[in-house]
């Protein structure tokens, strides 16, 4: 049901040996046969990956978490005036919309990254 | 007249639901079909279809109604339905696509093996999903009343019956575009009456929200009252009835069905489910406005359901399968996030003017509706009953998109899991799938919309959460383990749900911890969960290298491809 990816094809100058072995064979085996060594690959791959979205949590975390702490321990906050708007509502009703994408725009960058890493990796002669 | 205006929009957007259904059912007869399709659709019109399927009954009314009646605290809920995003991306997204699950039990069996947690997950499955769909039959049941004057039962039972009949003839499941087509109709419907309310609001000099005052006449209004209403009067008024003036003495009181008319200038007496709350107090955050028991919890309650319970509503992940790998997955989710932001800047504008304009709805108790009666009330003539009608349609196409994808995913799992062996009929699970949450809808108290939603969220979080992020995340994860701590979220999340929904406990302590249950069900579910997985360590599924590698290594290296 799946498409097939197009054919992966090596362009190299003939006078190299050591295109004979198409690149990344024996790490790709180590992956699909999990051992030693693909196991380590995939769990590096995991740890990059869960470690960059808990840190992007962790900040996203703090900041909108952080905030009715904030409005709680600091009263004055709950009806400073900024830019014509209470700022609960410059913050809550307005700016965390766009604060969100573009947390979710790094990490999309990020991760994808992470995987040409990984990818690279993989292939490597 | 205005009615006439707004059954036009509401058959409008049924038929064009029906016709468009029907259209793709001929365009896509198979399974593979609907797949192979999906494969040309691009992040921005797959995450239109999300986006178009997420933007619920809770998001078009109950968001507006929520901040017209409780003030700041409210905009966490639209803060959370898209910060939900935002963190099923960040755990969740690619992962869960390159297992190829279509389903949360799909996901469960891929990654444990055990098809008793599989069961246990379709029930979950369909408990959540009918909890999220009669919400979605009480919105359709109060607009239309709003709109025409029709009894509260007449627009749940043509939603119910719209939706079955759409379901069980296939329709919804192969039409990515009509949920794309509804998303740009509700931004649309929202958007546009907004800004001439707006307009006319900057155009009277602006008139202060925030006053110490509570909310008043502006001019003298009639109210009219179809069932009695008992009250809290704060300030004694006289007001005219249909039978000569009659005065309103301070305290509770219960008002009989009739004309009521109030002079301008009058304090509104609230219905006695709602606080009266000073427009000082309505603005600021965590001052308990219109009753909330303690808002600081209540607050971080919601944060942690609808942070973490999006990822787990059953219409949600259904729709990430359409996605070709995971790359695409986290683009189109980053798009959704976009699409969302858009849409939930506007709801919460209907929210402040309603305590200018329609603050009679404090009295009728009818606070979703606020969001419909804002045009008549503010423009009127053949304008206002035009953008209200925009506005019933963009309604009803919430209600329809919505109900669609729940009930495509629970009459799904139903047939599957559930009644295997009783029912076999797809078109049958349908119907079954819907008459449950339409029987609750019409018998049940009727919460806030926004309320039950929020609600739906929280047991997503307290159940599918925690088996989705250790599933993807935790390779000790054991099917001991995620059955015990879904049967704890999961029993927890539904013992304050019922209880809620009940009305056991309206004051205090015991009010705050069952309305918003996810701050203890959550942190009991995942340490459940963990705990009897680390105390059946020779549980571990024998593949989970192989299930890890698949999860989290990028299709582009071929490893996904059957050998």
């Amino acid at each position: 049901m799946k498409d097939e990816p197009p054919r992966r094809v090596a362009v190299t100058s003939p006078r190299t040996r050591a295109v004979r072995r198409p690149p990344g064979r024996q790490t790709l085996r180590a992956l699909h046969e999990q051992d030693v060594v693909g196991e380590l690959l995939i769990r590096s791959l995991m740890r990059a990956q869960l470690l960059l979205g808990l840190r992007i949590a962790l900040v996203f975390g703090s900041l909108l978490g952080g905030l009715p702490l904030l409005f709680a321990l600091v009263p004055a906050a709950r009806d400073t005036q900024v830019l014509g708007l209470d700022l609960p509502w410059l913050l809550l009703g307005l700016l965390v919309y766009p604060a969100l994408v573009a947390g979710g725009w790094l990490y999309v960058r990020l991760a994808e990254r992470n995987e040409r890493d990984f990818v690279d990796l993989v292939e490597r002669p | 007249m205005n009615a006439s205006y707004d059954i036009a929009a509401v058959a409008v957007v049924v038929l064009l639901t029906l016709g468009i259904g029907s259209y793709g059912l001929r365009l896509a007869r198979t399974t593979s079909d609907f797949l192979v399709a999906s494969r040309t659709v691009s992040p921005l019109w797959n995450a239109s279809a999300i986006s178009g399927e997420y933007l619920s009954a809770a998001s078009f009314l109950g968001i507006a109604g929520l901040v017209f009646a409780y003030g700041a605290d409210m905009l966490w809920y639209p803060v959370g339905f898209v910060a939900g995003y935002l963190v099923l991306l960040l755990l969740v997204a690619a992962p869960l696509r390159r297992s190829g699950a279509y389903t949360v039990p799909d996901f469960a069996e891929a990654r444990l093996g055990s098809p008793a947690v599989r069961r246990l997950a379709s029930l979950l499955v369909v408990a959540i999903g009918w909890l999220y769909l009669v919400p979605q039959l009480q919105g359709a049941g109060i607009t239309l009343r709003a709109a025409t004057g029709a009894p509260v039962e007449v627009g749940a039972v043509l939603v119910a019956v719209v939706v079955s009949v759409n379901v069980a003839g296939g329709g919804m499941r192969s039409a990515t575009f009509v949920q794309a087509f509804q998303y740009w109709l509700k931004l649309t419907a929202i958007t546009v009456p907004a800004l001439f309310l707006l307009l006319v609001w900057q155009g009277q000099g602006a008139p202060d929200l925030t006053g110490p005052g509570a909310p008043v006449f502006r001019q003298s209004t009639s109210v009219e009252l179809d069932s009695p209403v008992v009250v809290d009067v704060r300030t004694p008024v006289t007001v005219d009835g249909d039978g000569g003036p009659r005065r309103l003495e301070a305290g509770r009181q219960e008002l009989a069905p009739g004309t009521l008319v109030f002079p301008a200038g009058a304090e509104v007496p609230h219905v006695s489910r709602i606080d009266a709350s000073s427009g000082s107090s309505w603005a600021s955050p965590l001052s308990g406005a219109g009753g909330i028991e303690h808002p600081l919890y209540a607050t971080y309650a919601l944060v942690l359901a609808t942070f973490l319970g999006t990822m787990g509503l059953p219409h949600v992940l259904v729709r990430f399968y359409t996605n070709p790998d995971g790359r695409t997955a986290r683009r189109t989710t980053l798009v959704v996030l976009g699409l969302l932001g858009a849409f939930y800047l506007v709801p919460t504008v209907y929210g402040a003017l309603g305590r200018l304009y329609a603050p009679e709805l404090l009295l009728t108790g009818r606070t979703d509706t606020v969001v419909l009666a804002l045009p008549s009330a503010m423009i009127g003539g053949v304008g206002g009953a035009l953008l209200e009608a925009l506005l019933v349609a963009g309604a009803f196409a919430a209600f329809l998109s919505t109900s669609s994808g729940l009930l495509v995913s629970t009459a799904g799992v139903l047939v599957q899991d559930v009644l295997r062996g009783t029912v076999r009929d797809f078109r049958r699970a349908a119907v079954a799938a819907a008459a449950l949450p339409l029987l609750i809808a019409l018998l049940a108290s009727s919460l806030p919309i926004g309320q039950v939603v929020g609600l739906a969220f929280a047991m997503a979080a307290s159940t599918f959460c925690p088996l989705l992020v250790l599933g993807i995340w935790w390779r000790r994860l054991t099917p001991p383990g995620a059955a015990a701590g879904l049967v704890v979220g999961g029993g927890l999340s539904a013992v304050a749900v019922l209880a809620t929904l009940a009305g056991l406990a309206d004051r205090g302590w015991p009010a705050a911890l069952l309305a918003q249950p996810a701050a203890w069900t959550v942190p009991a579910a995942f340490a459940v969960m963990v705990g009897v997985s680390l105390a059946t360590p020779s549980r571990v599924p024998a593949d989970v290298g192989r299930t890890m590698l698949l999860l989290h290594a990028p299709e582009s290296l071929g490893l996904h491809r059957p050998p």
